[in-house]
């Protein structure tokens, strides 16, 4: 076991010497490995943090409740007292058609078009607020076609409906992510591969020495299996540096306009489980590609 | 050892480089391979360390069938083969050490081990302080000892050599034959090819005459003569 160690350690550390003799073709390499897995992994980053600072709207789950134009300001009123009682209601706002078209006139702009309206186009609303522990799914589905059924009601609207196909957008954009990851996991393989396709050419006479005195397939894969490693470590490296690049140098520019929203939200880089995932990947990668080359080549050449 | 019955070997491309050829070495026999160049010496050597399998027939080496032996079996069965090249086969761009070391790297011999047999085995080829030197640098005649070396270092219980004198001037081929009659006394199967007819005359070993890839003659270990005896003397 010690022995197996020892020469799997010398392997090893004789690859990264090899790689190191050839310090550009070497860098080229790993940088286009790098490059392939920062852009997947920076993609990721910003579909995890999109989804932190939405985190905070999906307890925004006021349901807005219209009233028909029919409906008189007291018919709200008894609508509202009516929503009032119901357990699973923490609160109800009540906001008259004549407010409503008040705020609007001061927000929209559109004050002198509006004046040229005979009558107030907004009906009366009901603004409610489900109570803490109604506020899955299930239930304010119950409550809002509850609500419906009221005297006077239209339209009963969830305003947490732009927040689910928010989020159904955002889990289409982290498909997006996985298939880019995948293609250029494949893409890796690829590079990984002809890189060492290339390896073994240039070490074809060796290779067949090596064989000639007894090294059986698997000795003479070893080494190039571990510059597969090594180039895939080395761009897991990169596109880990690029990645903490990208956050450092959009960190600043993400708080202030946080801060203008009012939100202490912050860009967040990759956690040590994203990290890890991202480098041994990389890592594993490098090794499949060498793997499937070098199983492939190395049979082809013998000795003569 | 060694047991040829019958054995074809024709080429991809048409060229029949042995015709029904029979020949059987035993254990701890040495024996010269003669022949022009051409007749099928090298290619007889090729299908004892198969590199090369018989077309037809059998060929029985160490008590394996080379014409049957699956694919794996082959580098095991190599490493108990030392096989000095015409063209030695070193690896250029590394040390003399490395060179002769790589048959016990691959037989997974601890680093201290590996240390104690290359030195042995460069003793023996009387290379021994030239271990940090690549063999690009050595003349033709030593990087041809760094490849005995490299064939002997792993103890094989059959030698097999392809001209292994074929570019050097005479005093270099005798000393170069002196070492493998050397191997030979202590227990090692050795088979040499070589044309240099006028070389092994010196050597009590037996020949055999290789003529359009089948045994055309040869005869069993004839005594030495007397001048040889003394060179051996020397070189020993």
């Amino acid at each position: 076991m010690k022995q197996w160690l020892e020469r799997h350690a010398q392997t090893m550390v004789g690859s990264l010497g090899r790689l190191w003799q050839q310090p550009f073709a070497t860098l080229l390499t790993v940088l286009v490995i790098g490059i392939a897995l920062a852009l997947p992994a920076c993609l990721h980053v910003l579909v995890q943090n999109v989804r932190e600072a939405s985190g905070g709207w999906s307890n925004a789950l006021d349901v807005s409740v219209y009233m028909k134009q029919s409906a008189s300001l007291g018919d709200a009123k008894s609508a509202a007292e009516r929503v009032r009682k119901r357990r699973d209601v923490a609160e109800v706002t009540l906001v008259p058609a004549d407010d409503a078209l008040a705020e609007f006139r001061r927000n929209s702009g559109f004050g002198e078009a509006l004046d040229a309206l005979k009558d107030n186009p907004l009906p009366h609303a009901l603004i409610v607020r489900p109570a803490e522990a109604f506020r899955d799914p299930g239930h304010v589905a119950t409550l809002t076609a509850e609500l419906k059924l009221l005297p006077g009601v239209d339209i009963v609207q969830l305003d947490t409906e732009w927040v689910s196909r928010f989020n159904a957008i955002l889990d289409v954009v982290r498909r997006v992510v996985f298939l880019a990851a995948g293609l250029f996991a494949l893409g890796i393989l690829v590079i990984v591969g002809n890189t060492i396709r290339l390896d073994i050419e240039n070490r074809r006479g060796e290779i067949e020495v090596t064989k000639l005195v007894g090294g059986s397939d698997a000795f003479v894969r070893r080494p190039f299996l571990y510059n597969g490693v090594w180039y895939g470590l080395g761009g897991g490296a990169i596109a880990w540096l690029t990645v903490a690049l990208v956050v450092l140098v959009l960190g600043d520019p993400v708080r202030r306009i946080a801060g203008l929203y009012g939100s202490g939200f912050v860009l967040h880089g990759l956690d040590a489980v994203a990290s890890l995932v991202l480098v041994g990947g990389g890592a594993l990668l490098g090794w499949l590609g060498s793997f499937i080359v070098a199983t492939r080549e190395l049979r082809g050449i013998e000795p003569k | 050892m060694i047991r040829f019955e019958n054995v074809w070997k024709r080429y991809p491309n048409g060229r029949e480089a042995i015709s029904n050829l029979s020949l059987a070495v035993e254990r701890g026999e040495m024996v010269f391979l003669t022949g022009h160049s051409g007749a099928g010496k090298s290619t007889l050597l090729k299908l004892i360390a198969v590199i090369e399998r018989p077309t037809r027939g059998t060929l029985m080496v160490n008590g394996q069938n080379t014409a049957t032996m699956p694919r794996s079996k082959i580098p095991p069965f190599r490493r108990d083969i030392g096989i000095v090249f015409q063209d030695h086969k070193l690896l250029m761009d590394r040390p003399v050490y490395d060179n002769v070391g790589l048959p016990l790297v691959i037989a997974g011999v601890q680093e201290k081990e590996i240390d104690k047999r290359v030195r042995a085995a460069l003793d023996q080829v009387g290379l021994l302080g030239r271990e940090r030197i690549r063999p690009i640098e050595l003349s033709t005649g030593e990087q041809q000892r760094v490849g005995i070396a490299r064939a002997i270092v792993g103890k094989p219980s059959l030698l097999i050599a392809d001209e292994p004198t074929g570019n050097l001037d005479p005093d270099l081929a005798v000393e170069i034959m002196n070492i493998f009659k050397r191997f030979n006394e202590v227990g090692v199967t050795v088979l040499v090819a070589t044309h240099d007819v006028h070389l092994i005359g010196h050597y009590g070993v037996r020949r055999v005459v290789i003529e359009d890839g089948r045994v055309a003659g040869g005869e069993d270990a004839p005594p030495p003569l007397p001048s040889i005896v003394a060179v051996r003397g020397e070189a020993s």
